[in-house]
């Protein structure tokens, strides 16, 4: 063993090492920081204004337009947190980076942990005062549902994982030709995981395909929490359930695209 | 007196790119203490055999060892061991010389990283950068940075891709004088790809000559130009990257 080296099969110190170096970038581009806070911003005050509009025509939409906001704020933890992931895998690709990671005792588990605390922390810096906002302007407190939002957090946060994962698996086999995928994949999940209305709403086939989804459950749990004031523990475990199978076949993708691109030689040629 | 062992063992080692051979069965070994310096044309294989070397690269036959560790299975037990630098491959732009060498510091489980890095921006003449952003940097700064990463962790195994591309003759000769003493002082084993014949016949002990995939000759510096009936190792890269054999000389010249 060389002086000075430790040698360890998981290494905490290399997770944080990963995470000080995205920490580096973003505190040192504050476009960067910008736009952790701009969209949600943008999009927050947007729904909150047509739900005020709504609330103004009926009685019911008075109930209805704090579900607006709450999904809005809720979908967003699900966006950005696979933005979050996925971005600092692609800081990696921008950088041309990865090649010089991979030939370091980083270890492919240690890469996403890393990638998995920087999407709670770019996460947290737009969301933050983002629901700040929400209470400055519509009276609409997200962190008033208590014990609830840590269950709503943490079953997004985890799918929001596991969409990052199989995007930037596919970045890392097809290179950067693939990146508007990192940027969209999610979004097959805002009718289907039924962000702004219930499930009920769509037809009965379709209602299985959005029950597979973790994050239904969740949205499902938001509006029975503010339209009925129920917390719905079994939505929440049964989103916690799909979301282990989920994560555990995202990491068994990525796992199969990162030896997919150690044979192709794609790990030497990161660009388009 | 140190015993002769060897860091790194090739052994029929292939990778074929769908129908593309890039590296065809080749064999050889670098020992402690040793240059190898690996040569050939642009698309010879020194690249994709470095790169499975590293374990960047899953060879379709064969094995590359590295301390051991056979690199396609079991690189992560000696990684910590090992190092590379090639100017083509940047580190992080935005990130200071100083942040860039602890974010790598910590990635290889360098102990008293602060102190290493003081010593070794000393060793390469870089205290006055270490605040500086790595993309600011000129070319000759960078190289040295990227030499700095490479020793960080105090490797056993150095790889290096044209380690002195891009830089005027005296940086170029100053890298090359750091290189030495470091195999010197550490009995490192150091495999450098490289087109710069000087440098080649000054560091390396051995060469390997690579075409088409193929180790095509191999020997000292001195002894491939004597086989060659060369003057200098430009003439015998030109041979062989030309296709003459040891001893055939061109009628027509």
């Amino acid at each position: 063993m060389s002086d000075g080296i430790a040698y360890q099969t998981y290494s905490v110190r290399r997770v944080a090492a990963m995470v000080l170096r995205y920490w580096y970038l973003l505190r040192q581009s504050w476009p960067r920081l910008l736009d952790l806070i701009y969209w949600p911003a943008v999009q927050m005050l947007m729904w909150g204004f047509l739900a005020l509009y709504i609330t103004e025509e009926s009685n019911f939409a008075i109930r209805v337009g704090g579900v607006f906001i709450g999904a809005m704020l809720l979908w967003d933890i699900l966006f950005r947190g696979q933005l979050g992931f996925s971005i600092s895998f692609l800081e990696e690709m921008w950088s041309r980076n990865l090649g010089n990671l991979m030939m370091t005792p980083l270890r492919p588990a240690e890469f996403v942990a890393a990638l998995m605390v920087m999407s709670v922390i770019r996460l947290l810096i737009g969301l933050i005062p983002v629901t700040g906002l929400a209470i400055l302007f519509f009276g609409f407190n997200l962190w008033g549902l208590g014990f609830a939002v840590g269950a709503f957090f943490a079953n997004l946060i985890i799918t929001s994982w596991s969409f990052g994962l199989i995007a930037s698996g596919l970045v890392l086999k097809k290179g950067l030709g693939a990146e508007s995928l990192a940027w969209s994949m999610t979004f097959v999940l805002l009718p289907l995981a039924c962000v702004y209305y219930p499930v009920s709403v769509l037809p009965d086939w379709l209602q299985w395909i959005a029950l597979s989804l973790p994050p239904t459950h969740v949205f499902e749990g938001l509006r029975a929490l503010l339209l009925e004031n129920r917390f719905d523990g079994t939505a929440m475990l049964t989103a916690l359930g799909l979301n282990l199978i989920y994560f555990f076949a995202a990491s068994m993708v990525f796992a199969w695209l990162l030896r997919s691109a150690r044979w192709t030689g794609a790990l030497m040629q990161t660009g388009e | 007196m140190r015993v002769k062992s060897a860091a790194i063992v090739v052994s029929n080692l292939a990778k074929t790119y769908r129908d593309v051979k890039a590296v065809d069965g080749i064999n050889f070994s670098v020992d402690r203490g040793q240059i190898v310096g690996l040569l050939g044309g642009n698309g010879a294989g020194k690249t994709t055999t470095i790169a499975m070397i590293m374990g960047l690269v899953t060879p379709s036959g064969g094995s590359a060892r590295v301390l051991g560790a056979d690199m396609a299975r079991e690189r992560h037990a000696v990684l910590h061991r090992i190092n590379f630098e090639s100017p083509y491959v940047e580190m992080p732009m935005r990130l200071t010389v100083r942040q860039n060498l602890k974010v790598f510091g910590m990635l290889y489980g360098v102990t008293d990283l602060a102190s290493r890095i003081e010593e070794i921006a000393e060793t390469l003449d870089l205290t006055k950068l270490l605040d500086r952003q790595s993309g600011k940097l000129s070319s000759g700064q960078k190289t040295r940075v990227a030499l700095a990463k490479s020793l960080i962790n105090r490797p056993d195994v150095l790889l290096l891709d044209e380690p002195t591309a891009s830089l005027d003759p005296d940086t170029a000769d100053w890298v090359r004088s750091r290189l030495e003493s470091y195999r010197r002082d550490r009995h490192a084993a150091i495999l450098l790809a490289s087109h710069n014949m000087p440098e080649v016949e000054r560091l390396c002990d051995d060469v390997l000559m690579m075409k088409a995939g193929k180790i095509v000759d191999q020997g000292t510096p001195t002894e491939l130009i004597a086989r060659y009936g060369r003057e200098t190792m430009e003439d015998v890269f030109l041979d062989v990257a030309r296709g003459r054999r040891s001893g055939e000389r061109e009628t027509t010249e």
